[in-house]
């Protein structure tokens, strides 16, 4: 990805503020995932998944618009929301680093690998830097039990990491 | 579309096979591994060599030894090559033209190895085998053979009998006889009915369902046809897991294939049976593995469960009847209706008939998938298949059914794997998952982490579950950090009784086991975190209860 060439930038670059622009063509893939539910409630969850791979999370005024949208009380949005771990009511950071904390990379690790990225970034598991560069996430078992312990950068799942090679893998992010 | 049309099918595939294949691993294992890199290395390499016409590379699921790859096979009867980098794939291609000897400096697996030889694939038969993402490949092999004499040639009631003969058994942990609960809810009056795959493999360490979805997505889609069929319901619902993507775009890949090819459908095999397959995605919630908590989602809720009875068999989805079984047991399906159920009941012991796939992961030399008969001892599984520990250390433990289950000590490997067995020592079969732990291996913080996570997972419906695991990882925490008492250990033991008997489902109803299997087999390790307070929580323990 080449860095966009305005040196004053101050403003973390949120995936919401980033995307404004195209906002209503991402509406409109969401209602289209609505419609194709025929608006049903029982969808909540389909439609909730929709919203935050096109919005990078769930914010307020989003889980309005799914509760108006779909004829449900917004607490129950609310309350659907907040109860799955998928589902982030606040931005992630540009970068994400996912340790998962299974059985078998727990047994190889995996704690020294978050406390690694903590002490390196300066924020706690679950947390993003304040600049928003980096997201520290952990994850319940992402089933790649054979190469533990296991992260997922950016989407790309890798094994078999020390504290050593995932700081030096991480540390670019956070210039 | 019938049989006739799936063995021609078949047969087009086969004449069309390249002479020579080499076959590679694209199952999560592998590809975090550089697989996909190695593949298209691969099939470059086939083309600077100019053989495409008689080697073709085939990307297809798990071959089972995860900790080797990226695996490589060349067929047939070629050699398996392990930890294959793109920057060999020309010494492999190149090596093709003498069969007998495999590339140098590429490390070629030993097929004879127990790891291999002693495995027994039913579930796994095409895995590592087929293309996944290919329904001609699935169709190649006898899939869909099944579907087709059952829809055709059988009456429902006779393929629950079958089911219910074969003596097939949930491998989800419970253990119900399978077709005991098809004949329940084929026997419920109702216009609608419905079957659900489980497919939400929560369970930390256990990674064979997304093995299977990812190597083998068909053979689900046939399971759950047929059970469909059996029961009288006309739709079905796969309930996977969010964190699989790759599993999630291989079945819906393989769910469009199946409906343009007339397998799915109205008129699955032209006859009056419909069968319609959704996708649900899980949104991470541990809990949504327990059948009504997993319904709850699926109709679009909090994922809590509810009381039982009604079972999901009387009153599941939407208030109709619902059959409900795990990825491992619908795959088991087409090859019980194929074979026969006098073949499957042969398959393991008396009371726990068939296979069973293993997830071998943790302080262990090969990790990976396994299938071995039900009643193989955990020794043969964890030292002869699995290598046992890495540098020669001895297992201390072995955990199975990850936070519903618990730790056997290494005094009771010859113990035999079937359901009864495990649940004698104070374990359970769980969905398959194994963790090795080796000596270093604290078993007070083995404990303390699966409440963790019992404790985030809890749903907070019920109180037991919800305060009381709070209350026994806060016991846990007390215990590892010295300050613990003889009183408090009597209190965990009470505190884990009473979540045990006291929650609603089973989450809760299991939660307390791996604390009270280490309390059982590892007391001493609880007894020296008393009798020295000053123990550094970083450091491993020392303990005298070895068992060897």
């Amino acid at each position: 990805m080449t860095p966009v060439a305005v040196p004053e930038v101050t403003v973390p670059k949120e995936p919401s503020s980033r995307a404004a622009p195209r906002a209503d063509n991402r509406l409109k893939m969401l209602e289209a995932t609505m419609k194709r539910h025929q608006y049903q409630a029982d969808a909540l969850i389909e439609v909730l998944h929709t919203a935050q791979e096109l919005f990078g999370c769930l914010e307020d005024d989003m889980l309005t618009h799914v509760a108006r949208s779909l004829k449900v009380p917004p607490s129950r949005v609310y309350g659907v929301a907040t109860f799955y771990h998928f589902f982030t009511l606040k931005p992630h950071g540009e970068h994400t680093c996912v340790v998962c904390m299974g059985t078998a990379c727990y047994v190889k690790g995996a704690a020294a690998l978050v406390s690694a990225i903590e002490d390196l970034a300066g924020i706690k598991a679950g947390e993003t830097t304040p600049d928003g560069k980096l997201s520290l996430i952990t994850a319940r078992c992402l089933g790649a039990c054979g190469i533990a312990p296991a992260v997922v950068l950016d989407g790309e799942v890798l094994g078999y990491e020390t504290p050593e090679s995932l700081c030096n893998r991480v540390k670019g992010w956070l210039t | 579309m019938d049989t006739t049309d799936l063995l021609e099918i078949a047969e087009r595939e086969r004449a069309a096979r390249t002479p020579r294949r080499l076959r590679c691993c694209t199952a999560a294992g592998c590809l975090s591994q550089n697989g996909q890199a190695l593949k298209a290395a691969l099939i470059e390499a086939v083309k600077t060599a100019g053989l495409t016409d008689s080697v073709e590379v085939v990307g297809v699921g798990c071959m089972g030894l995860c900790s080797q790859g990226p695996l490589v096979q060349v067929d047939p009867d070629g050699p398996l090559y392990e930890k294959v980098t793109p920057d060999q794939a020309p010494a492999i291609v190149a090596a093709l033209n003498e069969p007998s000897a495999p590339a140098d400096d590429v490390r070629v697996g030993d097929p004879t190895h127990p790891f291999f030889a002693k495995q027994v694939p039913v579930v796994l038969q095409n895995s590592g085998k087929i293309n996944p993402e290919r329904i001609e490949s699935y169709i190649e092999v006898g899939g869909y053979q099944a579907l087709c004499t059952a829809v055709r040639e059988m009456q429902p009631l006779e393929v629950c009998e079958l089911i219910t003969a074969s003596g097939l058994r949930g491998r989800g942990g419970a253990g119900y006889p399978t077709g005991l609960k098809w004949s329940t809810v084929a026997k419920t009056e109702s216009d609608r009915k419905f079957v659900v795959c489980n497919a939400d493999e929560g369970d930390p360490g256990a990674f064979m369902d997304r093995s299977v979805l990812e190597s083998d997505p068909h053979r689900i889609i046939e399971g759950m046809a047929i059970a469909a069929y059996a029961v009288g319901a006309s739709q079905g619902f796969v309930y996977v897991r969010g964190e699989y993507p790759l599993a999630i775009s291989r079945l819906k890949t393989a769910i469009s294939q199946a409906r343009r090819l007339g397998v799915l459908g109205a008129g699955v095999f032209e006859t009056r049976f419909d069968f319609r397959v959704d996708i649900r995605i899980g949104a991470g919630a541990f809990v949504c593995g327990e059948e009504t908590a997993l319904m709850r989602s699926i109709e679009g809720h909090r994922g809590t469960p509810r009381p039982r009875p009604p079972f999901p068999a009387a009153k599941g989805l939407w208030g109709c009847p619902t059959l409900i079984n795990n990825v491992e047991t619908l795959a088991n399906i087409p090859a019980i209706v194929a074979n026969g159920p006098e073949w499957f009941a042969g398959l393991g012991t008396g009371k726990s008939a068939g296979t069973k796939v293993f997830a071998l992961a943790g302080k262990i030399k090969n990790t990976g998938l396994i299938e071995v008969p039900m009643g193989t001892t955990l020794r043969t599984i964890v030292e002869e298949m699995g290598g046992g520990v890495p540098g020669g250390g001895s297992v201390k433990a072995v955990q199975t059914g990850g936070p519903s289950g618990g730790c056997i000590p290494a005094e009771h490997l010859d113990t035999p794997v079937d359901y009864e067995s495990l649940a004698q020592l104070g374990s359970i079969m769980g969905s398959g998952g194994m963790i090795v732990m080796d000596e270093s291996d604290n078993m007070v913080d083995v404990a303390r982490f699966f409440m963790e996570f019992c404790m985030d997972e809890s749903c907070g419906k019920c109180v037991p579950c919800r305060a009381g695991t709070v209350q026994i990882h806060h016991l846990l925490t007390k215990l590892r950090s010295g300050k613990g008492t003889a009183r408090d250990l009597d209190v965990l033991r009470e505190l884990c009784e009473m979540v045990k008997q006291t929650s609603l489902c089973g989450l809760g109803q299991s939660a307390p086991n791996p604390v009270l299997s280490t309390l059982r087999y590892f007391h001493n390790e609880y007894d020296t975190l008393l009798n020295d307070p000053m123990t550094p929580a970083t450091k491993p323990l020392q303990t005298s209860t070895e068992t060897r």
